[in-house]
Order: C-alpha cells, then structure tokens, then sequence
C-alpha cells in the first residue's frame, strides 16, 4: 500500500471539500473495497477522507411511505434493524447476505453503492425498489444512476449521503451466490407496488439492470410461472470462470421466478 | 508520523505509525501482541479478527488511524486471572484446533457469533456455519469448531 494522507471528516461539506481540493481524494465509508484496492496498489490516492466521523450520515427511518437509509449505515445494521424489517424484509434480508459477519460490521450502503460492483447485491435492490439517491448536490433517480462497470453518474468529488427507498407491497430478492466470495454471481429483487412491478437484477450484466418484459408479465400476474418462460439475452452479460454468459442468462430467470415466490409467501 | 492511541484489552496504548499501517501490524508489530494472525491479508480468512467496541472485524482491513480512540479486544484479552474464557476452554474441550493457525481469529469471531444470538433460548447449528463463513480453518474440517461454539453457548449466556 502507499502512503497517503489521512483525514477524519467534520461534516460533509469538509469531506467534499477535503477530496476536491486534494491531489486525487478518495472518499472512505466502510474501507472493505478500499483498503483491499489500495493493498494491491490499484490506486493511488494522495487523500483519504474518513466519513465514520461525519455526524448524521449514519441512520435508518421512515417517514410515510419512504424508508431512508443513511449513506453510512452498516451493512449488519441494515439486516438487524426493525424498522427495515417491518417496511422491506428483503433488503434486511439482502443486507445479511453479504459477504461474512465481520465485513458487514463495516461495510456501508453507500460505499457498495458508489463503487457499483458489477456482483454486489445492494444495486439489485436500489433497481428493483425504484430508490433515490441523495448526494450532497443532488438527487439521482436509481434508473439513471448506473451507467457501466464500476461506472455511476456519480461525478468526482459527489458524496452519497443517503437513500430513500419506496416502501412496497411486497418484495423478495434471491442470489446465487459466488461459493467463495458470497457476491452475487446472479442476485434478483422483485418489488410489487399497487399495479407496479419493478425487477433488479445484479451480477448478471456490467451493471444492475431492470427486466421489462419480466415487469410487464408480473404486473398482470404475479406469480413464479409469469417469469417462467422469460429468457433475458446473454448478449453483454458477464462472462468469467465462475459462470458463462449463457449460464448467467439462464440464472436471472431462475432467481427471478424464486424472488417471486418469497415475496408472494 | 501520527501518533494513535487506543485501548487495547484494557490497557492504553499509544505509538506512532504511518496513515498505511492496518490495525494488525500495529498491534503486532508496535505493541508485541502476535497472537492475532494474518493469514490472508485480502480479508478473506479471518484469522486476523478482533473486536473494535465490541464488534468482530477483520483487523487487515481497516486503519490504525481510523480506530483512534477505539477500545480492541484481542486473542489475548481473553483470559481473566490465568483462566481461561469460556469459548477459549471449549476450543481446549472439543479438540477445535490443530495447527492452531486459524484459532485466535476464529475464537474473536465465535464469541460474536454467540454475542448476537444470546437473547435467543438456542442456537441452531445452521446458523453457527453459516456465521462463520468469514473464517477459514484448513486443519479441522470445522465439525469440532462448530461443537466448541455449541457448547459454549450456554456458559456464555449465563
Ligand atoms: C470478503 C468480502 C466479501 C464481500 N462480499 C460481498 C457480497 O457478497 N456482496 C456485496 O454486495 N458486497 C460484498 N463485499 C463488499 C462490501 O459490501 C463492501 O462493504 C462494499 O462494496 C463497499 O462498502 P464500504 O463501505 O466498505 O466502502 P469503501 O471501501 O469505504 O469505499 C468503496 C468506494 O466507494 C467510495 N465511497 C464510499 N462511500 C461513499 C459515499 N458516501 N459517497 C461517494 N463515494 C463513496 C469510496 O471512495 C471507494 O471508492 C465483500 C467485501 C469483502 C471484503
Ligand atoms: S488476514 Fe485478515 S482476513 Fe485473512
Ligand atoms: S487449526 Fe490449522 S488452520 Fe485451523
């Protein structure tokens, strides 16, 4: 790892300020992607600026028909609390999917979802429930959000502050996951909102993406056999040792039709 | 340099380190302590795992400077006046180690498996594997971890 120098940010406006005005800044939540990048020497920032310290960005509430889920809100503290439980199970259940124990002690929401891991499991789920995200200059719609691999409309220097997220009906998310890392080789979460479906899928493709054909058939019956017979193209799927592109397309229908299944039990 | 100060099984401790230096060299190379292993370094195996105010984390993973102030509990904060922690004499009990490579980072990571379940009458086997996917052991075949975490379940409930 090289060196780099080491701030413990004040607020969020010193964060920002502290990584706009460095040489390359670099934001730090939970480290558990970071501190792995900088010991391979993949990057090389000049400034790392801690947000543990940053007051309010941490927190989980809900008011009306939106849960928000602070930016710093640890992955463990998304599965445990109540309050998600009660309005989405799924997403505390997705929360507790992720990788072990000890990395969701640290690992943070918005960490997961500024570095848009093709095979992270949080993106499923910003998709599939339709969220926004709030930096501290704006507000993104999840459709617009992710844009390629490891690549968001997030621009230099933006800093998530926290998500809100529609309460649905009902909801569900499966993965299958990598037997080593837990990351999502294929991950779906299916939300039901009045007539409205939305499906997120991770893993599969560069990016988290939505399935229309998949909504359109759901919305009219929202059932395990709607998807059944729905085949996503493995055209620009990921391809690795793991899983073929082919196999991967063959997984969104499978995970979909399960994610169906426990959000209509 | 900075300086960072932290409490480390109940004692203060303070040196100076790089902004670089992971929370496991700090401990083992600037206070001696070598019983928390690094096994991996790519947070994968856990045999590094301590707890930071309470909480298992991987301790190849975050920042000395970052756990300024932090009170850390090692593998050799366990034991209280020469006898030792219920988990630790399970592990002795049921045969839950060999090279013993793994243990000190898999015994910091039992106890949190049973501090996050100790309001519940039972715990499941099920969950005691499922919880302890964070860790590696390539000695046992982890059968008689789990059994030493089972059995330590009541003693650490009271
Ligand atoms: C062994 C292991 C297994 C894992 N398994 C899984 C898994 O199964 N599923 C899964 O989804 N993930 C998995 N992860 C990743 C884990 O969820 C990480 O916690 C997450 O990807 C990054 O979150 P973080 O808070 O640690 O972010 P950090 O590592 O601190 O930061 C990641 C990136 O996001 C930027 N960033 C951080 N916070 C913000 C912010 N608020 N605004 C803007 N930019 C920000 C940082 O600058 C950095 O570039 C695993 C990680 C490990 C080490
Ligand atoms: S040394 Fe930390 S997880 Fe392996
Ligand atoms: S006892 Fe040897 S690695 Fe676990």
């Amino acid at each position: 790892m090289y060196d780099f120098n080491y701030r413990k940010a004040t607020s969020a406006d010193d964060a920002v300020k502290t990584v706009t005005s460095a040489s390359e800044g670099k934001f730090m939540s939970g480290g558990m992607t970071l501190i792995p990048t900088l010991k391979q020497r993949l990057a090389k920032p000049s400034d790392v600026v801690d947000l543990a310290t940053v007051p309010g960005l941490a927190g989980i509430s809900v008011s009306g028909k939106m849960l928000v889920i602070g930016a710093m809100t640890r992955h463990a503290v998304v599965n445990g609390s109540a309050d998600v439980k009660k309005a989405i199970p799924a997403l505390a259940k997705l929360a507790g999917l992720i990788g072990d124990p000890q990395v969701r002690n640290r690992g943070t929401i918005g960490g997961s979802v500024a570095n848009s891991d093709p095979a992270a499991d949080y993106p499923a789920a910003v998709i599939g429930l339709g969220a926004t995200i709030h930096t501290n200059k704006r507000t993104i719609a999840a459709d617009s959000y992710f844009k390629g691999i490891f690549e968001t409309a997030l621009e230099a220097g933006e800093l998530i502050t926290k998500f809100e997220f529609p309460i649905p009906d009902r909801a569900g998310y499966m993965k299958f996951p990598n037997p080593a890392s837990r990351y999502a080789v294929v991950g779906v979460f299916v939300a039901k909102t009045g007539g409205t479906v939305r499906v997120g899928v991770t893993g599969a493709g560069p990016c988290a993406f939505r399935v229309p054909e998949m909504e359109k058939a759901l919305a009219a019956n929202f059932a395990p056999a709607a998807v059944e017979a729905i085949k996503v193209s493995p055209n620009g799927l990921n391809s690795d040792i793991h899983a073929s592109a082919e196999y991967r397309a063959h997984l969104v229908t499978v995970m979909a039709k399960r994610a169906v299944a426990e959000a209509a039990g | 340099m900075p300086t960072v100060t932290m409490t480390v099984n109940g004692k203060k401790m303070s040196a100076e380190c790089e902004n670089r230096t992971l929370l496991v060299q700090f401990l083992r190379e600037k206070q001696g302590l070598t019983g928390t292993h690094v096994g991996c370094d790519t947070t994968q195996c856990g045999a590094c795992v301590v707890h930071i105010d309470g909480l298992p984390v991987k301790s190849c993973t975050t920042l000395a400077v970052q756990n300024e102030g932090a009170k850390i509990v090692t593998i050799e904060g366990l034991a209280k006046d020469g006898k030792l922690h219920p988990m630790q004499e399970m592990f002795r009990e049921h045969h839950a180690l060999q090279c013993g490579f793994c243990t000190p980072g898999m015994v910091m990571a039992a106890i949190g498996i049973v501090d996050r379940h100790k309001g519940e009458p039972t715990l499941a086997e099920k969950t005691v594997r499922h919880e302890l996917e964070g860790n590696f052991c390539r000695c046992t075949g982890y059968h008689n971890i789990v059994k030493a975490i089972m059995a330590a379940f009541p003693l650490m409930k009271g």
